[in-house]
C-alpha cells in the first residue's frame, strides 16, 4: 500500500502536469547527456589492472595511473621506508582526538589541554625527524599528508589567535578594539595567495639575520594569520549571540575579566560558533591548495606535477578526478557535520 | 595596601595601563621587525624607496588593455596588472550573479528534478577548492579544445580554440562611444521617471505604466543604439591565416580559464545566498499580499524581492569582494593580474619586496574599503525603518 502511494507521489512530482512532464523529460535528457559518457569513461571503459600506460584501453579512464602513483598522492616524495612515521602521526592524532571526544566530562578539559601540548611537537618530530629518527626535509613532504598537516597546524595558530582578536573586538578598551579591528579587516581584505607570497618573502626578511625559517613553516604561518581573521569573525558571531547579562552576572559574582571569559563566556560562545568555525576550517582546507604558488606540493600540487611525467602523458582527467574526489569527500563530510551541529544547537536553544 | 599604590585598583587607571602596554608591545615589535629588515636588506644589497617604479620594466605581457609596451616603466606595469584584475573581476561578478540567480531559483523550484540538479551542482562546487577549478579549466578543458584550424566558431565572428578566444575588434570606437552615452542617458532617464512616479503615487495614488517605460528605456532604446553603432562600425573580424587567427582581439586562454573557474565556483555560493534570501521572506507575506488582491507578479516585485534583497545584500557583497580577491588565483596559471605581474615578475626583477607587496595589498584594501563603504550606505538606505 505504502509502495503504491509513494509511486503515485513520484508520478505526481515528475509528470503531474504536461509542463512538469516536459520539464522532467528535458532534465532527464540533460542528465543522460552528461552522465552516460561520464559513467562509460570512468567505469565501463576504464582500465583498473596493470602497471604501465600501455595496459590502458583508449577511450576509458586509466585508473592504473592512480594505482601506480597512489603513494605519491598520499605522501608526496616522502621516502617509502619512512612512511610509517606519517601513518603513526596520523593514528596518534586520530586517537588523541577520539580520546578527548569520548572522555568523561570532568577529564575532558585536562585531557584536551594535554593533547594540545603534546601532540603538535610529537607530530613535527615524527614527520621531520631528529633524535634518532632520520631527518627528512619538508621539500620531500607532499600529497594528502601535507594538505592535512598544513590545515591542522595552520588552525593551531588560527583558532587561539582568532579567539583573542574576537574578544579584542568586543572589548570595552578602545585601543584594544581598534588594534583588533585593523588586524581582522586587514587580513580579511587581502587575497590569500598574496599572503602566501608575502609570508615566504617577508618572514625571512623581518627575523634577525641568521635565523633560517623553513619554507613550509612560512606558508603555515601566513595561512594561520589569514584564517585567524576569519575565525575571529566566526567567534564574534557566538560572542554577540550571548545575552549581555551573562558577563554582567559573572562580574557581579566577583569574577575577573579573564575568569568570566574563560568560565562563562567562551564555553557558551564557542559552542554557538562551532558550525561557523567548521566552515572556516573547510575554507582553510580548500585554501591550502594555494601553497602551490611557492612550489610546495600538496594533494592538488602532486596531481598537477604528475601530469609532467613522460611515462604517463595525457592523464589530466584521471589526476583531477581523483584529487577532486578526495577534496570533495573531506569537505562534504565536514560541511555535513557542521550542519548537524547547527541543528543540534538550535534544538538545544528551544 | 599602601595608599600611594591604591590607584592601581582604580579601573580607569588599569584600563589605561593595559592599553598603553598593548601599544608599547606593538611599537616594540614593529621596531624589531623594521630593524631586522633594514639590516638584512643592507646585507643582501637591496635598495629601498619607490624610485624603482620609474625604471624601464622590460617585462613582456601577453594581455594588455592599457597600451603598455616593454619599454614603459614599472609603474605602468602595475596599472596593467590592476586593469587585468579589474577586467576579470567585473565580468566574473556579472556572469556569476546571472548563473547564481538561475541556480538559486532553480533550487527553489517546485519541480523536484530541477531542484535536485541545482542542489547537486551547489554541493559539488562548494566542496572543491577554487584552485582545482582554475587548473581543471586551464589544463583539462582549454588545453583539450581543438587547434585553431578546427576552432569552435561562435556565430562566425568569434573563435574558441586551445589558444584562447579570438573576438572581433572595432576599427574605431566613435560610434560605440555614442551608443554608450545613449544607453547611460536612457538609464538615468528611467531612474528619474521612476522616482517621479513613486512621488506621484504617494501623493495621488495613481500608477504610472512603469513596466512599459522600463522595457523601453532599459532594454529597447539601448539595444537599438548598440545595434546601430555595431552596424555603423567597421569590425576587424578574425580570419584563419596559416596556423592561427589574424585580426580581432585575442583573449588569452588564461583569461578564459580563470573566468570560467570564477564563475562556476562563485555561482554555487551566490545560489545559496539567493535561496536563503527568498526563503527568509515568511510565507505569510506572500499570502497576505495575495489576500489584499495583488497579482503574483506584483507580489514578487513589491513584497518578496525587496525583503529578500535586504537579506541578500551583505553576503552578496562579501561574495563580490571574494571574486576580487580570488581573481589572484590567476597567478597559478600565469594570468597577468596584479599579483602575478607585480608581486611575481616585477618583484623578481627588482627584489624590492616590501614596496611591491605594500602596493599590491593596497589595491585590494582600497577597493575592498570603497565597496564596503558603498554597501554600508546602501544597506542603511534600504534598512527596515522601525518606529
Amino acid at each position: 500500500m505504502n509502495r503504491v502511494s509513494s509511486l503515485s507521489l513520484w508520478r505526481e512530482r515528475l509528470f503531474g502536469t504536461p509542463f512538469t512532464g516536459f520539464l522532467t523529460l528535458v532534465m532527464a535528457f540533460g542528465i543522460a547527456w552528461v552522465a552516460v559518457p561520464l559513467i562509460r569513461w570512468s567505469l565501463i571503459d576504464a582500465t583498473w589492472a596493470g602497471t604501465t600506460r600501455a595496459d590502458c584501453a583508449p577511450g576509458g579512464a586509466c585508473w592504473v595511473f592512480i594505482r601506480a602513483r597512489f603513494g605519491q598522492f598520499m605522501y608526496g616524495l616522502y621516502p617509502v621506508d619512512q612512511r610509517w612515521r606519517v601513518d603513526l602521526a596520523g593514528i596518534l592524532f586520530l586517537l588523541g582526538t577520539l580520546s578527548v571526544v569520548f572522555a568523561p566530562q570532568r577529564l575532558r578539559l585536562r585531557l584536551g589541554v594535554a593533547m594540545l601540548v603534546l601532540l603538535p611537537p610529537l607530530g613535527i618530530w615524527l614527520l621531520s625527524g631528529g633524535l634518532s629518527l632520520r631527518y627528512i626535509e619538508t621539500r620531500e613532504w607532499g600529497g594528502l599528508m601535507l594538505t592535512l598537516f598544513i590545515s591542522i597546524y595552520a588552525s593551531l595558530i588560527a583558532i587561539p589567535l582568532g579567539i583573542l582578536f574576537a574578544l579584542g573586538r568586543q572589548s570595552e578598551l578602545r585601543v584594544i578594539r581598534l588594534i583588533s579591528v585593523v588586524f581582522i579587516e586587514f587580513w580579511r581584505g587581502v587575497p590569500i595567495i598574496a599572503v602566501i607570497f608575502l609570508a615566504s618573502l617577508l618572514l625571512p626578511l623581518i627575523l634577525p639575520g641568521g635565523i633560517g625559517i623553513d619554507r613550509l613553516a612560512r606558508a603555515v604561518i601566513g595561512l594561520g594569520f589569514v584564517i585567524a581573521a576569519y575565525m575571529a569573525e566566526a567567534v564574534r558571531g557566538g560572542l554577540q549571540a550571548l545575552p549581555k547579562g551573562q558577563r554582567e552576572a559573572a562580574t557581579a559574582l566577583g569574577l575577573t575579566y579573564w575568569k568570566a571569559t574563560g568560565l562563562i563566556i567562551l564555553p557558551q560562545a564557542l559552542r554557538i560558533s562551532l558550525p561557523a568555525m567548521t566552515n572556516e576550517f573547510i575554507a582553510l582546507i580548500k585554501n591550502t591548495t594555494l601553497v602551490l604558488v611557492v612550489s610546495i606540493l600538496d594533494l592538488l600540487g602532486i596531481a598537477q606535477a604528475s601530469l609532467a611525467d613522460p611515462n604517463w602523458v595525457g592523464m589530466n582527467m584521471e589526476a583531477y578526478a581523483f584529487s577532486g574526489a578526495i577534496y570533495w569527500l573531506i569537505c562534504f563530510a565536514l560541511s555535513r557535520w557542521s550542519r548537524h551541529l547547527e541543528t543540534l544547537g538550535r534544538r538545544q536553544n528551544h | 595596601m599602601n595608599k600611594a599604590l591604591s590607584f592601581i585598583n582604580d579601573k580607569r587607571v588599569r584600563d589605561w595601563i593595559y592599553q598603553i602596554a598593548a601599544v608599547a608591545f606593538l611599537v616594540g615589535l614593529t621596531i624589531f621587525f623594521v630593524r631586522n629588515a633594514s639590516e638584512n636588506m643592507v646585507k643582501a644589497g637591496i635598495a629601498s624607496g619607490f624610485g624603482f617604479l620609474w625604471r624601464t620594466s622590460g617585462i613582456e605581457v601577453p594581455f594588455v588593455l592599457t597600451g603598455y609596451t616593454q619599454s614603459d616603466n614599472i609603474f605602468s606595469l602595475f596599472w596593467v596588472g590592476v586593469a587585468n584584475t579589474m577586467l576579470v573581476t567585473v565580468i566574473g561578478i556579472v556572469l556569476a550573479t546571472l548563473l547564481g540567480f538561475v541556480i538559486g531559483i532553480a533550487r527553489l523550484s517546485s519541480h523536484w528534478l530541477t531542484s535536485a540538479i541545482a542542489g547537486a551542482y551547489i554541493e559539488f562546487v562548494r566542496n572543491i577548492p577554487l584552485l582545482f577549478f582554475v587548473l581543471f579549466w586551464y589544463f583539462g578543458v582549454i588545453a583539450a579544445l581543438p587547434a585553431p584550424r578546427q576552432s569552435i566558431g561562435l556565430f562566425g565572428v568569434a573563435f574558441l580554440n586551445n589558444r584562447g578566444l579570438t573576438i572581433p575588434l572595432p576599427d574605431s570606437v566613435d560610434n560605440l562611444r555614442w551608443a554608450a552615452l545613449i544607453v547611460l542617458a536612457s538609464w538615468v532617464a528611467y531612474g528619474l521617471i521612476s522616482v517621479w512616479a513613486r512621488r506621484r503615487k504617494e501623493r495621488t495614488g495613481q500608477d504610472a505604466p512603469l513596466l512599459a517605460i522600463g522595457i523601453g528605456l532599459i532594454l529597447v532604446i539601448p539595444a537599438l543604439a548598440i545595434a546601430w553603432a555595431s552596424l555603423a562600425t567597421r569590425w576587424d573580424v578574425p580570419v584563419l591565416r596559416g596556423f592561427n587567427y589574424r585580426g580581432g582581439f585575442a583573449v588569452i586562454p588564461e583569461f578564459v580559464a580563470l573566468l570560467a573557474a570564477l564563475v562556476t565556483y562563485t555561482a554555487g555560493f551566490i545560489a545559496e545566498i539567493v535561496r536563503g534570501g527568498i526563503e527568509s521572506v515568511p510565507k505569510g507575506q506572500t499570502e497576505a499580499a495575495g489576500a489584499l488582491g495583488l497579482r503574483p507578479g506584483r507580489i514578487l516585485s513589491l513584497v518578496v524581492i525587496p525583503q529578500a534583497l535586504r537579506v541578500m545584500m551583505p553576503p552578496l557583497t562579501n561574495q563580490y569582494l571574494n571574486v576580487l580577491k580570488n581573481s589572484s588565483f590567476g597567478a597559478a596559471i600565469a594570468y597577468p593580474d596584479v599579483v602575478s605581474l607585480f608581486m611575481g615578475s616585477a618583484l623578481n626583477n627588482t627584489g624590492q619586496a616590501i614596496e611591491i607587496i605594500a602596493m599590491t595589498l593596497a589595491v585590494y584594501l582600497v577597493i575592498g574599503l570603497a565597496v564596503s563603504g558603498l554597501m554600508n550606505w546602501y544597506n542603511a538606505r534600504i534598512a527596515l525603518v522601525t518606529r
